[in-house]
């Protein structure tokens, strides 16, 4: 270190020319294209509501996957996509690095605490093998998608933008979810809704915490 | 490159630096302190993320209210879908942050010395000064037009008194009143804004006055989002229709002229002198007073700006945000004044620390309300030109809701706007 400061020094101006134009071609930070979001998703990409979802703590893989996807038009979107369409995909990595760092801060909304233990059920048995630990951020794993604390009604629209075939569903979410539908009615979503909206505490143990879950 | 130029800085000496690279402009290795004149988005977004970013930066607000009324959705006060309160927002949060806030009003800058001067006598030293300052309502434009005259036909394009008023008159309102909205030509704040306006007030005539009407008299010949607020108003409004609950009448025959506040009448381009039961005069625009005192604005009356960093180009130290700015194609508008504080927050972090500023992202979302479970919405994401000249749109970005969107989309769109409501001001004063 010493001996390149010396050098550093010596090479003054050229060195200066140098590190203005480099920073041009560098493009912006993680940190300042992230940014950008935050007057919708709220501050680091934790929203208040009531409808954007929080990003924070997303999985970067899913965050640039999901981006392309309002991109491509394969998943709808209101207004996402015309946003998705200015950033290139490396600046998506960027932006999808800087949210997965950031401490997801679950969502304080009102539910129904009626059908909470009615949704905690449902998810062990058709919704916890994919969405592992009640759907919390599993910042350590991969392909994690958030629906602990995360917006009742930016879930409901996904939700209904899957069944409405505006978006992609994967194969197995269908099978489950036609099993789920098909034995529980319309309402099972309903109380999925009220349990992820009502598991905000992650330290307490959630659904799929415990293995009594099958009927 | 394995050592920045912080490092750079700090291991051979602020004085070497300088001799060696010759940067002007930086004060090197000196005290940190920035001056935020004016406490609204730009200026509250700038402070909280200077501070969040490193909170040795000493940081000032000045600002002269106590609390602050968000332009933005204050239409729906107008409509009675919103309370005063819920627009309204006090600096707590960014003294939480470790702002230095202070209620005085800005009076002067000296750019040579590197101070601002307060009306309370006060004066604050900078490093770096950011100056936030909004629109100042040009009066004299329109004959009989004043701040006096605008307590009788409010302009209400400064949420607050304003505000309050204008609801006040439409509540008092008999119904089969005729409710002129004039509308400013380019530029000026909010594009959309007096067209949500007229929407909102609509809506309330619909449910409260049906027998009344919002009469629309332009100064340009078209504005933005035209055709989706023409197709919104046709669904809602009856609009095109006799019984249409929105009439708009383009420029430059319907520019308003002048106005008589205690006949009620205004007069057109064209000589009409139409009269009003409620008048909303929206005055053509400036950047903010203490921007054109400090002589940071050219002849067009509003503040040129190097794009990548905000510095003024008149007066260097001096960044200008928000709505008094010339951000080329970024509008006037909440979110342009949110994504700018953030630019120019990272640009004076980097010029006090020595660093060359790096490269920045803007973004613009604006929701307009039309009624009812009906939002449209306008978007982009812009860069950096590469000769650093403009603000530039990224190509194949960006754009308007589509026409025709089906229901569903657009009462999301509703449901979004409220939610960039909510994060916006949270992003700002939280």
């Amino acid at each position: 270190m010493a001996t390149q400061t010396k050098k550093l020094a010596l090479v003054g101006s050229a060195l200066a020319l140098c590190l203005s134009t480099s920073a041009m071609a560098e493009g912006p930070t993680a940190k300042m294209l992230a940014d950008t979001c935050a007057g919708c998703h709220g501050t680091n990409g934790n929203s208040v509501g009531p409808a954007s979802p929080s990003i924070a703590a997303m999985d970067p893989i899913v965050f640039v996957d999901t981006m392309i996807a309002f991109q491509n038009g394969d998943t709808y979107s209101t207004i996402m996509g015309r946003i998705a369409k200015g950033y290139t995909e490396e600046e998506l990595e960027q932006m999808g690095e800087f949210f997965h760092k950031q401490e997801y801060v679950p969502a304080e909304q009102e539910f129904d605490q009626a059908m909470v233990d009615e949704g905690a059920k449902l998810h062990d048995k058709y919704c916890e093998k994919c969405h592992i630990e009640g759907g919390k951020p599993v910042p350590d794993e991969e392909d994690y998608y958030i629906l602990a604390g995360q917006w009742t009604p930016y879930l409901k629209y996904a939700m209904t933008d899957f069944q409405e075939d505006r978006r992609i569903m994967p194969k197995k979410m269908a099978r489950k979810l036609d099993s789920m539908l098909e034995d529980k009615g319309e309402e099972s979503l309903d109380a999925l809704y009220a349990f992820y909206a009502a598991y905000t505490d992650f330290e307490s143990s959630g659904a799929g915490d415990d293995d009594e879950d099958e009927d | 490159m394995s050592m920045n130029r912080r490092d750079f800085v700090k291991t051979t000496g602020a004085l070497a630096a300088i001799g060696a690279v010759g940067l002007p402009n930086i004060a090197l290795g000196q005290g940190k302190k920035v001056v935020i004149v004016g406490g609204g988005t730009g200026g509250g977004t700038a402070a909280k993320y200077i501070k969040m970013a490193d909170a040795s930066i000493d940081v000032t607000l000045i600002e002269p209210n106590k609390e602050y009324y968000t332009c933005y959705m204050s239409n729906e006060v107008l409509s009675g879908h919103r309370s005063m309160d819920s627009i309204r927002h006090g600096y707590d949060g960014l003294k939480a942050h470790g702002v230095n806030v202070v209620h005085d009003a800005a009076a002067g800058i000296d750019a040579e010395k590197k101070v601002v001067k307060t009306a309370g006598g006060q004066e604050f030293p900078y490093d770096r000064c950011i100056v936030s300052p909004g629109v100042s309502m040009l009066y004299d434009k329109i004959e009989g037009y004043s701040e006096e005259a605008a307590q009788k036909m409010p302009h209400a394009w400064k949420a607050g008194e304003q505000t309050q008023l204008l609801r006040g008159q439409l509540e008092a309102m008999e119904d089969g009143g005729v409710v002129i909205i004039s509308s400013p030509p380019n530029p000026f704040r909010c594009p959309p804004g007096p067209y949500e306006r007229a929407s909102q007030i609509a809506m309330y005539l619909k449910e409260a006055k049906p027998k009344s009407k919002v009469l629309i008299l332009d100064s340009k010949q078209k504005f933005s989002k035209q055709a989706l607020f023409t197709q919104g108003w046709e669904k809602l409004y009856g609009y095109g229709t006799d019984n249409s609950l929105i009439e708009w009448q383009p420029g430059p025959d319907a520019a308003v002229v002048s106005v008589d506040a205690d006949n009620m009448s205004v007069e057109t381009g064209f000589g009409d002198e139409v009269k009003g039961a409620v008048i909303n005069v929206i005055p053509p625009q400036s950047a903010g007073k203490i921007a054109i005192d400090a002589g940071l604005a050219d002849d067009s009356g509003w503040c040129p700006v190097d794009k990548k960093t905000f510095e003024s180009t008149i007066h260097p130290g001096i960044h200008v945000i928000g709505d008094a700015c010339i951000a080329t194609t970024m509008p006037k508008s909440g979110y342009a004044a949110n994504s700018q504080g953030k630019v120019a927050a990272a640009a004076v972090i980097s010029l006090l620390n020595g660093d060359e500023p790096g490269t920045p992202a803007y973004v613009n979302t604006c929701y307009s309300i039309i009624g009812k479970d009906y939002g449209i919405s306008v978007a982009a994401v812009y860069k950096l030109s590469e000769d650093g000249a403009t603000i530039a749109g990224v190509e194949g970005s960006g754009g308007l809701t589509p026409m025709d969107a089906p229901e569903f989309a657009l009462a999301r769109e509703v449901e979004y706007a409220y939610s960039w409501y909510n994060n916006i001001v949270h992003d700002i004063f939280g």
